[in-house]
């Protein structure tokens, strides 16, 4: 009887591919769970942090889909509370911000993940198109994206009247420099 | 002294009364700001979501262009802004096959030389001429709050304790406040979730103002424009889940210190916020 080599053995199993992209070594976390105890989002979330981690430790594809699938790599917000206790110093925040990526990739993303992404990439395409972010711009297109058009209709004037939301964007000198940086990066309009 | 200077985009828009203060702070304390020129965006908490290589290569066009100006040091004032260049700046100056694919990128020369300081770090500098101008001091409770930018990762940002901070609360010290001790110094407020989660924004930050406000805070001091904007813009929201609600007013630090300089509130935004600041402004009553 032959067995199939382990799947890590070829280096592109999704362990294999978060520590090449993000230097973290999985292994590292023993499960004390002490990340997910201070964790601000731990309460909203599907699977907690360590349970994240301890997925993708065994290179096993079906777990690998369950962390990627989850809600909860779409709910850290990377604030670092769980890199900080550590006592591994596992870099828990990077470790989310690959999945996330690989998860789009893999077109497997969380359902609710679409209005977090609309947010993300509203907010790029308004630095793509003119340097910096432009706040309006930012609010419109994500509407559009998320086609949730009645929220938060009553920010706009409550921020209006206190001279915080300029109608003009700022234009930078480098646009042209800051489109090619993201065609280089991402590669597509966000 | 001269330092260079990195606005943000929320220091032009919704948190304009941040750059505002620090303006009207510095000419008060003799700093002279220069601005990097034409500076972008540092991606925020968007870039590092959608892809490593964008939130390395935004920040460090900055950091390039402060360079090719002569500046060897930034104020970056929004956490954010100094979180994204600081952690940039580490990567770029540890890993230098990424920095030279980074300067690729934009077209640019990068070292990493610069060094980024955010506003706390700058104003302990002038802790004499602070204590020496405060001519109204701001006799208040006040919880000072860092947020998470400021002080993680504690590796990268590499200031004050992580977990118990006391930068801010000495500042506020030196300038007639009795900081108070309380929970949630360093609690997230929600960041970027403001737009896409305001529910989970309104019982994060909510959890902030009610442990400020139960501790006999009379303001919360930031330095930070998310938590600014989540504890303040989103106070409606903040109170409709708490079982007491606060009015208890949320102050940029720069803000706080220019009213103990008898600084002119409108001058420092405080007519700008939706929790009204302004009944803050102490009476100007000579130094003491």
């Amino acid at each position: 009887m032959t067995l199939a080599p382990h799947p890590s053995v070829h280096g592109e199993t999704l362990k294999a591919k978060v520590e090449q992209a993000t230097g973290v070594k999985l292994n590292h976390c023993y499960q004390c769970g002490k990340c997910a105890a201070g964790c601000p989002v731990a309460r909203d979330m599907d699977l907690t942090s360590c349970q994240i981690l301890r997925l993708i430790q065994f290179s096993n594809p079906e777990w690998d889909r369950q962390a990627l699938q989850s809600e909860a790599i779409w709910l850290c917000l990377a604030c670092e509370t769980c890199s900080t206790r550590c006592p591994q110093e596992v870099q828990v925040p990077k470790v989310m911000d690959f999945l996330r990526t690989e998860a789009v990739r893999r077109d497997i993303a969380h359902p609710r993940s679409k209005d977090i992404l609309a947010f993300h990439r509203a907010f790029m395409d308004s630095v793509q198109q003119t340097g910096r972010l432009y706040e309006i711009g930012l609010v419109a297109d994500y509407k559009v994206r998320s086609r949730h058009f009645l929220k938060d209709l009553l920010l706009a004037p409550r921020m209006l009247v206190r001279g915080k939301l300029p109608l003009v964007p700022h234009l930078i000198q480098g646009r042209d420099a800051i489109k090619r940086i993201f065609k280089r990066t991402l590669g597509v309009k966000p | 002294m001269k330092i260079g200077y990195y606005p943000g985009c929320s220091l032009l828009g919704s948190s304009r009364e941040f750059d505002e203060s620090v303006r009207a702070l510095s000419r008060a304390i003799g700093l002279e700001l220069v601005e990097v020129p034409d500076w972008n965006c540092c991606g925020a908490s968007s870039a590092h979501v959608l892809d490593h290589k964008l939130s390395l290569a935004l920040p460090a066009r900055i950091l390039a262009q402060a360079e090719a100006a002569g500046l060897t040091e930034v104020l970056a004032p929004c956490a954010a802004c100094y979180n994204r260049l600081t952690s940039a700046r580490t990567e770029l100056a540890q890993d230098p096959a990424a920095a030279a694919e980074i300067a690729a990128i934009i077209e640019l020369p990068v070292t990493g030389r610069v060094k980024v300081v955010n506003v706390l770090e700058l104003l302990d500098r002038f802790q004499d001429e602070i204590k020496a101008r405060t001519k109204a001091p701001f006799r208040r409770k006040v919880a000072c709050y860092y947020g998470c930018l400021l002080v993680r990762p504690p590796k990268v940002v590499a200031y004050d304790r992580p977990e118990d901070p006391h930068s801010m609360d000495r500042l506020m010290a030196l300038a007639g406040a009795e900081p108070i001790e309380w929970n949630f110094k360093t609690e997230c407020c929600g960041a970027a979730f403001s737009v896409t989660r305001t529910d989970l924004v309104a019982r994060m930050s909510g959890r902030i103002v009610a442990d400020a406000a139960r501790h006999g805070a009379e303001a919360i001091v930031v330095a930070c424009p998310m938590c600014h904007s989540n504890l303040d813009l989103r106070r409606p929201e903040i109170n409709a889940q708490l079982d007491a609600p606060s009015q208890v007013p949320v102050l940029f630090i720069t803000q706080a210190l220019g009213l103990a300089l008898g600084l002119d509130p409108v001058a420092l935004g405080l007519q700008r916020h939706m929790v009204p600041a302004l009944a803050l402004q102490p009476a100007a009553v000579g130094k003491d």
